[in-house]
């Protein structure tokens, strides 16, 4: 095994900090879009129809990122009003702090001379990237649901912080139990599958605040403001659910890659490892989210708050799993 | 009226079947599956670590001795864990059958007839073309193509209509899942019936090895059937560890596992050689050879206090996983009855640390200058027919002779004129042997789930119908109405119906520049 290349490690450590100030004030940037955009824009500029199908590629495509603002109308004389100027700003920043971030990572990677996702910080980080990521992809193709983009970054940001605080760990060679290419297979789908799993639970949470609105108008108080400008509850909804669509055979296939080469490294295919105990929980309840949707009675506010306990058991699996519960997936690296 | 006492008797039966088999009951069973995992992951589990779990018991008493009635500690095993998931798989059983039933019949039935009124459907349009409805039928068919089955009616008025369904591999993929789901899980229990799996230490160096029966194993762990006896163990042989290669960074940890063996593939087979490494099994026909573990063998040569010498080699276990401290014991026996016997309790340390008044500990699981740490007894070993730890000794009849901390190549002398020698170590390697004849099987049936998901949740059901009629011979042009319907995940039907109904605009299009070239009928322009 190489060793490890001190000042590379350095290096992505720095982009990776840079990442997430540069995702914060593109946060800012979406959030006063959002704000102070004009009412009901958004309706207006693209029909329903297209909006959900360029939802649908919220996960689709996170292969590659495209550095090319959207294409927004050609430049005419009359002036953008300010908010657009500033969510078209804000999607440059994202797409700066994007490279940035990937950079980290593929420096990281050249550090460690092995794919860089071994332990929390490491997962943390490319599951982060691949949630910006798919926003980016999707913005490329639905320029109107830019202003939603502080929504993505939030927990992006959450998600990186915590990394970069509380799970850092120093980049360190593989110990030889993560030395297979099933490492490369098993937790990038993990990744791939959670990050866009973390945007359907995104899709759901604005769905239940738009959908306590609709019925509700006139008592939804301060949130009022915020709902009255999100895209359908039906579409949200929608959107929720063609993620998980996407997402959820991913999930599967990434369980059968893990059982694979559990198979190869630990002699049994499953065998209730916490981590393996949890990742069956979290695809009973994304079962269950799809059947609940084709079930009367079920569809609607029931199937979201279903889809929102499935994010939750991702979490716990995420953090309380690796940091409290100690098993065979106990490459946390903190100690 | 009277009912046939039949029907009176069965009907509990059919309220309680219809209600297990609802799609409201299997999400309940569903969540309650997911639930009743939870514990299976918080509490400690006795087929995972059965210390800790006992541990465990005794430190929470009561409580503790509860949730060990009700199977907390071996959820996955437990009567209640399997109540659910066989209900569920009854609850499937029930729901598939008639829905692979439907499907079938779905399968060969013909589109169904068109509406009367096509722009009552969801999604509709309407066009004109100057082609005959018999010439536009058959252009839109082509423009439709094969994904589509399309059936031609003719109706009463003179008009043409087309009877358009896809998707239907989308109910095929989701029976395919259910049922590949099914097969798993049955494929599942009779690996768990059938399955064993054994340990075994082998040090380095030659007559350490061992065959793959039940009599050579540290440890076995059979399923129920190969317990009794009704799996015979494919007979090959790990005949030595030839060498153990371990790596560490500086800091300590692991880079690198790395075990070669001489091994017969069956009894009368020529020997080979193997390297076993962590992610890289021996794959023998029907078992698997895994590298588990690794320690150290101290080696000692032993003057006894009659004057014989015994060599002896011992695998230590390992009493911290980091810094490979390892702890054992070597047992010579002098002769029955003289109370002659030599017992050495010894604690092994790779890279020693004195951590003041001569108590060792280890810092690294690297080997540099090893240190052997032993107390000497003189007595009886106690042999008496009950089994015990080769990793410790007995000393309820043993006196201390005395203790020192040796570093390879020393001898000291202990009293009654037992003498031992630090000869030096070599390493051993605790290797799994796995059997589970339905795993590769199951795989298929996972790639199958996985296929059939991708196919129930990517493919769209669609119905389409076209009513093509030229305009009651009224001399203006023929005229096709178009409607469309999702029959599932509505998603992006509009835009998708927007862009068939071009296409079949689009057809009318190139009948018509055929038209043209064929010549058209007089009254048609």
């Amino acid at each position: 095994m190489a060793g490890i290349d001190g000042s590379m490690a350095h290096l992505s450590d720095s982009l990776f900090t840079t990442a997430i100030a540069v995702y914060a004030v593109a946060m800012v940037g979406y959030t006063a879009e959002y704000a102070f955009g004009r009412k009901g824009r958004i309706a207006r500029t693209v029909p329903v129809a297209a909006r959900e199908r360029e939802l649908v590629g919220a996960g689709a495509g996170p292969v590659i990122a495209p550095a090319a603002p959207p294409s927004g109308p050609p430049a005419a004389p009359p002036r953008r009003p300010l908010a657009e100027r500033i969510g078209r700003w804000s999607l440059g920043i994202t797409v700066v702090g994007l490279l940035l971030h990937a950079t980290s990572i593929v420096v990281r990677a050249t550090a460690v001379d092995a794919v860089p996702w071994s332990n929390m910080y490491e997962f943390a980080s490319v599951a982060g990237l691949v949630g910006v990521l798919a926003f980016v992809v999707l913005l490329w193709k639905a320029p109107a649901i830019r202003h939603l983009g502080g929504f993505i970054l939030l927990p992006v940001i959450l998600l990186m912080f915590l990394a970069g605080t509380v799970w850092y760990s120093r980049a360190t060679p593989l110990v030889p139990a993560l030395q297979s290419y099933w490492l490369a297979i098993h937790v990038t789908l993990v990744s791939i599958a959670e990050g866009a799993l973390m945007t359907s639970a995104v899709m759901t949470m604005l769905y239940l605040v738009k959908y306590r609105y609709d019925r509700r108008p006139e008592g939804a108080g301060r949130l009022a403001v915020l709902a009255a400008r999100l895209p359908s509850a039906a579409t949200l909804d929608k959107a929720a659910y063609r993620v998980v669509a996407f997402a959820f055979p991913l999930y599967t296939v990434a369980i059968i890659a893990g059982a694979i080469w559990a198979e190869a490294a630990w002699g049994r295919y499953w065998g209730w490892d916490p981590k393996e105990t949890w990742a069956f929980i979290v695809w009973v309840i994304y079962a269950g989210y799809l059947h609940a949707r084709a079930t009367a009675g079920w569809k609607g506010r029931m199937a979201a708050w279903v889809n929102l306990t499935g994010f939750t058991a991702i979490i716990f699996n995420f953090i309380v799993v690796n940091v409290v519960i100690s098993g065979l997936h106990s490459y946390a690296g903190l100690s | 009226m009277t009912v046939p006492m039949r029907r009176v008797l069965l009907r509990p039966f059919r309220v309680v079947w219809r209600r297990l088999t609802s799609m409201r009951t299997a999400l309940i069973l569903l969540f309650l599956l997911a639930v009743a995992a939870v514990p299976g992951s918080i509490l400690p589990q006795r087929p995972l670590n059965a210390d800790k779990t006992n541990a465990y018991i005794a430190q929470h008493g009561t409580w503790g001795r509860l949730l060990d009635h009700l199977g907390l500690y071996d959820v996955f095993g437990s009567v209640w864990f399997a109540a659910i998931y066989l209900l569920l798989a009854v609850s499937l059983v029930g729901c598939l059958i008639p829905r692979i039933r439907l499907h079938a019949r779905a399968s060969v039935r013909k589109p169904l007839p068109a509406p009367r009124n096509l722009d009552r459907l969801p999604e509709s349009g309407t066009f004109e073309t100057a082609a005959t409805p018999e010439q536009y039928a058959t252009a839109a068919r082509a423009a439709l193509g094969r994904r589509w089955r399309v059936v031609q009616r003719a109706e009463p008025g003179g008009a043409i209509t087309l009877s358009a369904e896809k998707g239907y591999s989308r109910e095929t993929g989701n029976l395919l899942f259910h049922v590949a789901l099914l097969a798993g899980l049955v494929l599942i229990a009779i690996g768990q019936l059938y399955k064993y799996e054994g340990n075994r230490i082998v040090v380095q160096g030659p007559d350490q090895g061992f065959c793959n029966t039940v009599s050579q194993y540290d440890t076995w762990t059979p399923g129920r059937l190969a317990a009794e006896g009704k799996v015979t163990p494919a007979p090959f042989c790990i005949d030595a560890l030839t060498s153990f290669v371990a790596n560490y960074t500086a800091g300590g940890e692991p880079t690198e596992f790395t075990a070669k063996v001489r091994y017969r593939p069956t009894l009368g087979a020529p020997a080979r050689d193997a390297t076993i490494r962590v992610n890289e099994p021996l794959r023998l026909e029907g078992d698997r050879v895994y590298l588990i573990s690794h320690g150290f063998a101290p080696r000692v040569t032993v003057t006894m206090p009659d004057g014989t010498v015994q060599h002896d080699v011992q695998a230590f276990v390992p009493s911290d996983a980091s810094t490979l401290l390892s702890e054992g014991a070597f047992k010579e026996q002098g002769r029955p009855g003289a109370n002659q016997d030599v017992g050495i309790a010894g604690l092994f340390a790779p890279t020693p640390q004195d951590t003041g008044n001569g108590v060792i500990t280890s810092v690294s699981p690297q080997v540099n200058d090893p240190v052997l740490a032993i107390i000497v007894y003189v007595g009886n070993l106690n042999f008496n027919g009950l089994p015990q730890s080769v990793y410790s000794l007995d000393t309820s009849k043993m006196t201390e002779v005395g203790r020192a901390n040796m570093t390879v190549g020393q001898t000291k002398s202990f009293g009654d004129g037992v003498k031992v020698t630090f000869g030096g170590w070599v390493p051993w390697v605790s290797l799994q042997v796995s059997h589970d004849p339905t795993q590769g099987w199951l795989l298929v049936a996972v790639v199958a789930m996985v296929a059939g998901l991708v196919a129930s949740l990517g493919i769209r059901r669609r119905r389409l119908w076209l009513r093509v009629r030229d305009d009651l011979g009224s001399g203006g042009p023929t005229v096709v109405e178009v409607g469309g319907l999702a029959r599932s995940d509505t998603g992006n039907f509009s835009t998708e119906f927007a862009g068939l109904l071009r296409r079949l605009q689009d057809a009318a299009g190139t009948v018509r520049h055929d038209a043209v070239v064929g010549g058209v009928p007089a009254g048609k322009e």
